[in-house]
C-alpha cells in the first residue's frame, strides 16, 4: 500500500519537474514573494510602526500574502493531475497494474503535498534569514507554517478532484480557480445575511480558518476544518474515479 | 487443447447509458493459446478488453484471470495481466528506461530483479540501445514496442493486445508477430485487429464479434478444414424457381441473393445437397449456368457474419 503510494508520488514529482512549468512556478513564486517580503521589511523599519512585532508585520503578512499567491498558482500544478493520465491514456496503465484508486488518489496527493512543502520550503527560507539579526517568535512563525501547509493541502485536494472529472486540463485549472476563489471570499457573502447564514458562510470560508493562525492562534477546530475538507475531496475524488469505471 | 484455462469470461455484458456495448459475451482462453479477436468498428473489442483487465467494470457476469476473479479480488488478478490499449498509454516525458522502471514496480516486481526484467524486455522488443531515448522522440514503431514492453515486462500469464500492430509498417508488423508468437507459446494472448491475415498467420483461434455479440468462436485449423467440403455454395441461374423450392431441398439452410440472377445458398456440408440441387436445377430446367464453391477463407466468413443480414432472402426455421 505505502509501497504504491510512494510510488506514485515519486512518479509524479519526477515527471513535474521534468516540465519547466514546477520551476517556472518556483521561481515566480519565489520572485512574488520576496517582493512582498522586501515591502513588509522596509514598511517595519519605519519608526512609525515599531509598535508590532516583527514576527506580526513580516512573517505573518508574508505568509499571509502566500496564501494569495497559492490560490492563483494551484490550479496550474494540480491541473494536469488526473486529466493528464487520461489524455495520453496511461490511465488504463495505472487501472490494469494491480494498485488500487485509493492508492493511485493518495499517491497522486501526495505528489503535489510534496512539491508545496519544498515551496513553502523555499518561501521560509526568507523569514529565517532574519533570524541572523533578530529574535522571532518561533511559536507563531510555526502556527502560520502549519496554517499555509493546511490551505495548500486543501488546496491540492480540491484541485485533484476538479481535474478528476475532465479530460482537458485548461478547464480544470479555471474551475479548480473558481471554487477556491468562491471558497476564500464566501464570508463575504454572508456579511448581509441572517446571523445563521453568516456563521455559516464565514465557517466555509477558506481564508478565516487560516487567518487566525497566522495570527498564532492555534484552534484545533480551524486544523480540523482543513483536515476535512482534504479528506472530503480526496474521498470524492476515489469515488469519482471508481464510478468511471462503471459509468465512463 | 486441454491445458490451464487462464482467461475465464462469462455472460459478459456492458451498457453505456442505454446503449448496449456487450452483451452475453462468454469464452475461454487456454494457456499457450493466441486468440484472435476481431470484428467491425465498434463491435465491442475494446469494452471487452478493457472489462477484462478491470479497466471497466461489466453490467453483468464475470471475469476469472488466472483463477482469480477480477472483481472480487482485482489485486491478485491483475498481477497477471499485460494490457497493450489502443493508444500506448505512454509518459511522453520519460524516457524509455524509466518508464519501464515506473511499469515495472507499478506490477509489483521486486527491486532485485527489476535491472534483470527491464533488460530482458527490452531485448525481446527490440529496444536494446534506446534506453536513454525520450518517448516522446519516438517513432510510432517504437511507441508501439514500448507499449508492448510495458505490457510484458512482469511476465504475466495473460496478454491481452488491443490492435498491436495498428500503424505499423510490414518490417515492424513482421517483428512484433514474430514477438507475438514467441510469447504465445508459454502465455494466453488476446489479440485484437481487423487485419484478417494476421489472425490467421498468428492465432489458434478466432473470435468474431459483432454488434457486442460473439457470431464466431472457432479454432483456425477447423476453420481452414472445412474448405474440402464447403459450407455453402454460389450458383447463377437463368431463370431462377421460387425460393421454397429451393429451400425445400434437404441440408439447404438459407438463402441469399448475390445479384439479380446469382445466389448464395448456405447449406450442411455433411448433406448431399449441393448433388440435389444440381439434379434439380437440371430436371426442373432452371438454366444453371455457373456454380462456384463459396469462400471459407475468414475473410468471407468474417464479410457474411458481420454484414448486415438485408440480403438474407430466406432462412430456414430448422437452421438456429
Amino acid at each position: 500500500m505505502i509501497n504504491n503510494i510512494n510510488l506514485i508520488a515519486a512518479n509524479e514529482l519526477r515527471r513535474l519537474f521534468k516540465s519547466p512549468l514546477a520551476w517556472l512556478i518556483l521561481a515566480v513564486v519565489q520572485f512574488l514573494i520576496a517582493i512582498f517580503f522586501y515591502l513588509l521589511l522596509s514598511q517595519y523599519m519605519q519608526p512609525s510602526s515599531a509598535a508590532s512585532g516583527l514576527t506580526d508585520v513580516v512573517v505573518s503578512g508574508m505568509y499571509q500574502i502566500s496564501g494569495v499567491v497559492m490560490l492563483l498558482v494551484s490550479p496550474l500544478l494540480t491541473m494536469r493531475l488526473i486529466t493528464e493520465e487520461r489524455r495520453l491514456g496511461t490511465i488504463k496503465l495505472l487501472v490494469s497494474s494491480p494498485i488500487s484508486i485509493t492508492e493511485l488518489v493518495l499517491g497522486k496527493y501526495m505528489g503535489i503535498t510534496v512539491f508545496y512543502c519544498l515551496m513553502l520550503l523555499m518561501i521560509s527560507l526568507m523569514p529565517a534569514s532574519l533570524m541572523f539579526g533578530t529574535e522571532l517568535d518561533l511559536g507563531q512563525i510555526a502556527s502560520g507554517l502549519i496554517g499555509v501547509f493546511l490551505l495548500m493541502s486543501a488546496f491540492a485536494s480540491i484541485g485533484l478532484f476538479i481535474s478528476s472529472l475532465t479530460s482537458s486540463p485548461a478547464i480544470a485549472a479555471i474551475s479548480t480557480f473558481g471554487v477556491l476563489f468562491l471558497l476564500w471570499i464566501i464570508n463575504i457573502a454572508g456579511t448581509n445575511a441572517s446571523e445563521g447564514m453568516a456563521a455559516l458562510f464565514s465557517y466555509l470560508s477558506l481564508l478565516k480558518h487560516y487567518t487566525s493562525l497566522l495570527t498564532g492562534v492555534f484552534n484545533s477546530t480551524d486544523v480540523l476544518f482543513y483536515i476535512i475538507v482534504s479528506v472530503f475531496f480526496i474521498i470524492l475524488s476515489i469515488w469519482r474515479l471508481d464510478a468511471e469505471r462503471t459509468y465512463g | 487443447m486441454e491445458s490451464e484455462i487462464l482467461i475465464s469470461v462469462q455472460e459478459l455484458s456492458r451498457f453505456y447509458g442505454q446503449q448496449r456495448a456487450i452483451e452475453n459475451v462468454s469464452f475461454n482462453v487456454h494457456r499457450g493459446e493466441i486468440l484472435g479477436f476481431s470484428g467491425p468498428n465498434g463491435a465491442g473489442k475494446s469494452t471487452t478488453m478493457q472489462i477484462i483487465c478491470g479497466v471497466l467494470a461489466a453490467n453483468h457476469g464475470s471475469v476469472n484471470i488466472a483463477g482469480h476473479d477480477i472483481h472480487e479480488t482485482p489485486r491478485l488478478a491483475k498481477q497477471h495481466i499485460g494490457f497493450l490499449p489502443e493508444q500506448p498509454p505512454l509518459y511522453n516525458d520519460l524516457t524509455i528506461d524509466e518508464y519501464l522502471t515506473y511499469a515495472a514496480k507499478l506490477r509489483g516486481i521486486k527491486k532485485e530483479m527489476l535491472k534483470e526484467a527491464i533488460s530482458a524486455t527490452k531485448q525481446r522488443c527490440g529496444l536494446e540501445t534506446s534506453g536513454p531515448r525520450l518517448i516522446q522522440n519516438l517513432s510510432k514503431g517504437y511507441k508501439q514496442r514500448v507499449g508492448i514492453a510495458q505490457a510484458i515486462i512482469h511476465s504475466p500469464s495473460v496478454i491481452i493486445l488491443d490492435e498491436p500492430t495498428s500503424g505499423l509498417d510490414p518490417i515492424q508488423i513482421r517483428e512484433i508477430r514474430e514477438l507475438m508468437r514467441e510469447l504465445g507459446e508459454d502465455h494466453s494472448v488476446i489479440l485484437s485487429t481487423h487485419i484478417l491475415s494476421e489472425v490467421q498467420s498468428l492465432c489458434d483461434r478466432v473470435l468474431i464479434i459483432n454488434q457486442g455479440n460473439i457470431v464466431l468462436d472457432q479454432p483456425l485449423d477447423q476453420l481452414e478444414n472445412n474448405a474440402g467440403k464447403p459450407d455453402s455454395i454460389e450458383i447463377s441461374l437463368r431463370t431462377p424457381p421460387a425460393l421454397e423450392a429451393l429451400l425445400s431441398i434437404e441440408g439447404v439452410t438459407s438463402v441469399e441473393s448475390i445479384s439479380e440472377d446469382s445466389l448464395r445458398i448456405n447449406l450442411n456440408p455433411e448433406s448431399n445437397a449441393i448433388d440435389a440441387i444440381v439434379n434439380k436445377a437440371v430436371s426442373d430446367k432452371w438454366g444453371l449456368y455457373k456454380l462456384n464453391p463459396g469462400d471459407t477463407s475468414l475473410e468471407s466468413v468474417f464479410m457474411r457474419l458481420t454484414h448486415s443480414d438485408h440480403n438474407l432472402l430466406v432462412e430456414n426455421e430448422t437452421r438456429s
